[in-house]
């Protein structure tokens, strides 16, 4: 009995200490089946054509980076005395010039607008900035974030003008005390939910008109020497604001079940994006004037404002469309079924799953708009573009427009990539409840 | 047994019409009252505008109507498919300013989706750096506006050294700030012989291929066709060519003073414009196929796989048709774009008709006429690509029982 109890025991022990990770330590897998130099080999080397890939992507790379260093970094000149473009000249093309970005740059950034108040347009691009990542974050996704964006273009609109926009229109005491009143009522009255979020919002308005401008006493800048950044923001930003709600009654109109309203807006939305959008900009240059009456007369800007509008609203309707489209024909039926009029159905059922569904999308047709921003330069309003170009016509710095355009394309590409950035997050996260 | 609905009595009937009632809760007067107001709002607005309009117009005293076509136009065209001299009229200025917008889209078209696709299957490809370069590419192009680029390419090209320094990567091309210059044939009338020949042969072997598939659909045996395209395609151009006395000289660039004479002339504003529609566009090609091949579901790849299809085959046979699905939708827009966008060429002074329309309408003071022009224009494209690619996207797509 007992040799046997023995060998039994035996044989337990061994069987127990065959098994892994309890007597014998953890050993990783082989060098060649994970770790770097696997990586190496199954993304870089897998096959004779890999490899050769590779190692010619790796070779015209370096190449690259060096040339690019060269001429970038160590020929480059960075600065140079009171316009003396000699040296600049002398390297022929060897070396950047960024002493054309550190000379014009403020002209780039801020166009003609005059130079001691730029501390101005510099702040309205961080007023922008900030309006942006605030309405970027899903926790501000709220109705109140209307009323943000009204504060803050109010805001961009009284620092761009300055003060004393129109002298008779300078706020008395009373009047100041008036809207700050009117500010603190109708917040508290919001705050207890007695009134709706329209008066709180023009109370703000009314509020920052009636103090941003007189307490910091600025002087008044006309829309001609505004350029730059700020243009180019204000043109993005105010298009968009203005096309979004436009785009929604269009996209709701195309889907109507009235004959006439849908023809009328099928035919806006296939006309408008059947041109150019520089066929519409030269519109708004040269015949808008004519469309009005004598006498009255828009300015430049507005009209390049209004044709981005027009351009913009035209190719939102189709992605808010595409939105309403992919609601499930339920939702409208059961809020039929509930007896809600067509405002209500659209306004609390239908608009805010469609518009949710369409967000990345929607972030993408903004960067695309971003981007068209730049043709205004055909029509010669001074956006950032045309700001960079203008900046090399002068005799002294003809020729440097290659580093001109990179320091522009670096200031487009950093909004845009955010921007990208952003919505291919976005899109993961609203997707989330999809994937497996 | 026949369907039981249709049995149904109740299912005869149509449903009762209800009488208009002249009241607010009755659908159909709403929805006819909200219709006559704003029909009535739009015609009041346009009505407005074109009353303005009027009397501006005869307050400038600007003329109206196309009479100015068949004026003299007196502008200079660089580059022009047709003949085309300043004392020609409005009307063939505006037709050469037509076909070079034809031009840049067409060669624009053909270029872009080579590249496209070819940047889409790298960024699918298994080499990481590979991948990894096709991404950074696509990203950084698509982040920078189109205009910009193109003035970026100009500006590359205009600093590029003389004619007396040109660049000379490959014997008789030379690149100067005067444009790309490249060998080419001297044209004769046997060369449009054969080109003529490689249309009707495309024809022929087209027409050769859907007898024969429908052959194959009778009888079910399958026929080879590609020797009778070959012979079609290739064969028959060479022999028209050859039996025309097979002309061949080439006509090579030469530096004479101060330009290059001879061979075939790239202006730096097509070369431009042609450079930054095809590399922006690329980009978005490229998202398009990679996003087409992605759609097709991996199962095709290993069911085609377990029939033993080689893996041309399967791409040919199996995956590209069910990403062309996905793919041509997408496509269409990206051809519609880069013919639209082709009229940025305004901005570095390549005559489309953008250009020239825009150079009429200083010239004449007509405006709207001028507008008009380019938005027909457009619109005649952009509605025929479309048609087009809609009659080839329902060719292609999903046939459902």
């Amino acid at each position: 009995m007992a040799p046997a109890d023995t060998t039994t025991r035996v044989q337990l022990e061994t069987a127990v200490a065959l098994v892994p990770g309890e007597a014998s330590a953890p050993r990783s897998p082989p060098m060649t089946a994970a770790g770097p130099v696997a990586w190496l080999r199954a993304n870089l080397f897998s096959s004779w054509l890999s490899t050769a890939v590779t190692l010619l992507l790796i070779y015209l790379i370096a190449r690259w980076t060096i040339g690019f260093v060269e001429w970038a970094f160590v020929n480059a000149i960075w600065e140079v005395p009171n316009n003396q473009t000699q040296a600049c000249r002398e390297l022929k093309g060897i070396g950047a010039c960024w002493a054309v970005v550190t000379e014009k740059h403020r002209f780039i950034l801020f166009g003609t607008y005059p130079y001691e108040e730029h501390w101005r347009p510099a702040l309205v691009i961080l007023l922008f900035v900030a309006l942006y990542v605030v309405s970027a974050m899903r926790r501000f996704w709220r109705k109140e974030l209307v009323t943000v964006w009204a504060g803050a273009l109010t805001l961009i609109g009284i620092l761009m003008w300055g003060g004393n926009t129109a002298p008779g229109l300078l706020p008395q005491p009373w009047e100041q005390l008036l809207a700050l009143a009117l500010l603190l009522g109708a917040g508290f009255a919001y705050v207890r939910g007695w009134i709706g979020m329209v008066w709180p919002t023009a109370a703000l308005v009314y509020a920052l008109l009636a103090w941003v401008g007189p307490v910091l006493d600025m002087p008044y800048v006309s829309q001609e020497r505004w350029g730059g950044l700020p243009i180019t923001l204000i043109l993005a930003t105010f298009g968009l604001a203005f096309a979004f709600p436009l785009s929604i009654l269009v996209a709701l109109g195309r889907r109507s079940s009235l004959p006439a309203i849908k023809t009328l807006c099928v035919l806006y939305v296939e006309l408008i994006r059947g041109v150019p959008l520089i066929s519409l900009l030269f519109m708004a240059s040269v015949m808008f004037p004519l469309f009005l009456p004598e006498g009255m007369n828009i300015d430049k800007l507005l009209r390049a404002q209004i044709a981005i509008i027009l351009f913009a609203g035209a190719y939102l309707a189709e992605v808010v469309r595409g939105g309403l489209q992919a609601l499930p024909k339920g939702q409208y039926e059961a809020a039929d079924a509930l007896g809600l009029t067509y405002w209500q159905k659209t306004g609390l059922i239908v608009l805010p799953q469609a518009l949710r569904l369409v967000i990345p999308p929607l972030v993408n047709t903004f960067i695309g708009f971003f981007k068209d921003t730049s043709l205004v330069l055909i029509i010669g309003i001074f956006d950032l573009l045309t700001a960079g170009k203008t900046a090399i016509v002068e005799p002294a710095w003809q020729g440097f427009g290659v580093e001109v355009y990179v320091f522009v394309g670096v200031i487009y590409f950093m909004f845009c990539f955010a921007m990208s950035r952003y919505s291919q997050n976005l899109e993961a996260e609203l997707n989330r409840h999809r994937r497996r | 047994m026949s369907d039981a609905t249709t049995d149904d009595p109740r299912h005869l009937r149509a449903p009762p019409r209800r009488p208009i009632r002249l009241s607010w809760s009755d659908e159909r007067v709403r929805g006819l009252v909200w219709q006559v107001l704003v029909v009535g709002v739009v015609v009041a607005i346009v009505w407005w505008l074109v009353r303005n309009t009027a009397h501006n117009l005869e307050v400038r005293r600007i003329a109206t109507g196309f009479g100015f076509l068949g004026r003299e136009a007196g502008l200079p065209i660089g580059e022009h498919v047709i003949d085309y001299s300043p004392t020609d009229t409005y009307a063939r200025a505006l037709l050469v300013g037509v076909l070079n917008t034809l031009k840049v889209s067409v060669i624009g078209i053909v270029l872009a989706t080579i590249i496209g696709t070819a940047i889409g299957i790298a960024r699918l490809s298994r080499n990481w750096l590979l991948a990894r370069l096709a991404s950074v590419y696509v990203e950084v192009i698509r982040d920078l506006p189109l205009l910009l680029q193109l003035l970026f390419w100009y500006t590359i090209l205009q600093g590029l050294p003389g004619p007396r320094q040109a660049l000379n990567p490959v014997d008789g091309v030379y690149l100067s700030n005067r444009g790309l210059k490249l060998p080419w044939i001297e044209w004769q009338g046997a060369h449009t012989a054969a080109l003529l020949a490689l249309l009707a042969g495309v024809a022929g072997a087209w027409l050769y291929a859907r007898w024969a598939r429908a052959r194959q659909m009778a009888d079910g045996r399958p026929r080879r066709v590609w020797p009778a395209a070959v012979l079609l395609v290739v064969g028959l151009p060479l022999a028209v060519w050859a039996a025309m006395g097979a002309p061949w000289t080439v006509d090579r660039p030469v530096l004479r003073g101060f330009n290059f004479t001879g061979g075939l002339t790239v202006s730096p504003e097509f070369f431009a414009l042609l450079v930054g529609l095809v590399t922006y566009t690329a980009a978005f090609i490229a998202e398009i196929v990679r996003a087409g091949i992605l759609a097709v579901n991996q199962g095709q790849w290993e069911a085609a796989q377990a029939l033993g299809l080689r893996h041309g085959q399967v791409l040919r046979l199996i995956v590209l048709p069910q990403a062309l699905r996905v793919i041509v939708p997408p496509m269409t827009s990206q051809y519609l774009n880069l013919t639209k966008n082709s009229s940025l060429a305004v901005a570095i002074g390549y005559q489309d008709i953008v250009s020239i329309a825009n150079t009429t309408l200083n010239q004449t003071g007509q405006a709207i006429e001028g507008i008009a022009i380019i938005m027909a224009v457009y619109l005649t494209i952009s509605l025929s690509i479309s048609a087009f690619m809609n009659w080839y996207n329902a060719r292609i797509a999903l046939v459902e029982r």
